[in-house]
């Protein structure tokens, strides 16, 4: 009985120590986090959707690249890249551009990079960012070519 | 000496999160003094951004205490460590698609799961599917139609596992 009662203490302990594991680790992330949170606040005020739409050229190669570089540079809800994304369509701006634009919000994330490269290292954040930023362009084209093929 | 070198790099880390902050404050600082309006606004929106990811910052800190406590190093190789196989890749692309939230909050949870022995692979393939995310299709074939999101989610999913791939082999020619 006292047994079973030791094991139910060092359990309950052990939980505890999880737990406080758990804490500790995330407390160390949080300045990082909480500096993103800022950064993205600044975004969403000085970034508006007209300021996005401007810059694309009417050139589809150029396009599905400014695409993926303002992707990558953006940051916030995916709801906002769809919509964003749905209309650059209606003015116009080549599908090969809204897919790259709408992959690399998602995939490519410049603003938590800093967050990313302190918490997973400096050389996984730098590889698998620019490796999404390649894909981003690279899906948007096979997304498009198939499209055409298929419909 | 090993050991000492990784506290070393762990002090760093934090610091360098602390210096981030500090150099973030700095900015808005700046900008409170130039445009002391839009400053306040970017304030009030990373209020609300705080607000919204809240429940799920408390939820990795659950999922974090859980696995502590339930998942052994031993168990987190054998499912997403080097031996893993196709059940660790097909792992990563589930629970980084039914994962919720912004990125970064996940973060400290996968350098954990990577300190016991998950592959970097996988950590990159959990993160890259976070893209595909379940409750927002339907907005997405609002504008972009179902064929374009079905075409654009395997692409996706492929396009993971390839970047997946390159990082492990980059990381072993080091």
């Amino acid at each position: 009985m006292s047994g079973r009662k030791h094991n139910d203490v060092v359990a309950q302990k052990s939980i505890v120590i999880s737990f406080r594991k758990a804490l500790t680790s995330f407390s160390k992330a949080l300045p990082m986090l909480i500096g993103v949170v800022l950064l993205l606040g600044l975004f969403r005020t000085f970034v508006s959707k007209e300021t996005i739409s401007s810059v694309f050229t009417g050139d589809v190669m150029s396009d599905t690249l400014i695409g993926a570089l303002i992707g990558s540079v953006s940051a916030g809800n995916p709801i906002l890249s769809y919509i964003i994304g749905g209309e650059l369509l209606n003015e116009h701006v080549s599908l090969f551009a809204v897919t790259s634009f709408i992959v690399a919000w998602v995939t490519v994330g410049m603003v938590q990079l800093p967050a990313e490269a302190a918490i997973l290292g400096k050389r996984f954040a730098i590889v698998r960012n620019i490796l999404s930023f390649i894909l981003a362009i690279l899906v948007s084209m096979a997304t498009v070519a198939t499209l055409t093929v298929i419909t | 000496m090993k050991e000492e070198r990784g506290n070393g790099k762990k002090r760093r880390t934090q610091y360098y999160g602390l210096y981030f902050l500090t150099g973030v404050i700095f900015l808005y600082a700046f900008l409170a003094v130039l445009e002391p309006e839009n400053a306040g606004k970017s304030l009030i929106a990373s209020g609300n951004v705080l607000i919204q990811i809240f429940p799920i910052l408390v939820l990795i800190v659950i999922i974090m205490g859980i696995m502590n406590y339930f998942v052994s190093p031993k168990a987190v190789s054998k499912h997403v460590g080097k031996g893993s196989g196709v059940k660790g890749w097909s792992l990563a692309v589930l629970t980084g698609i039914l994962s919720h939230g912004p990125i970064y909050v996940w973060f400290p949870l996968l350098k954990e799961l990577r300190d016991e022995g998950m592959r970097s692979g996988l950590v990159a393939v959990f993160l890259y599917n976070r893209a595909i995310k379940i409750p927002l299709l339907p907005v997405m074939v609002f504008y972009f139609g179902i064929t374009f999101v079905a075409v654009l989610s395997i692409y996706m999913v492929v396009a993971s596992i390839f970047e997946g791939r390159i990082i492990e082999m980059t990381e072993r020619r080091v």
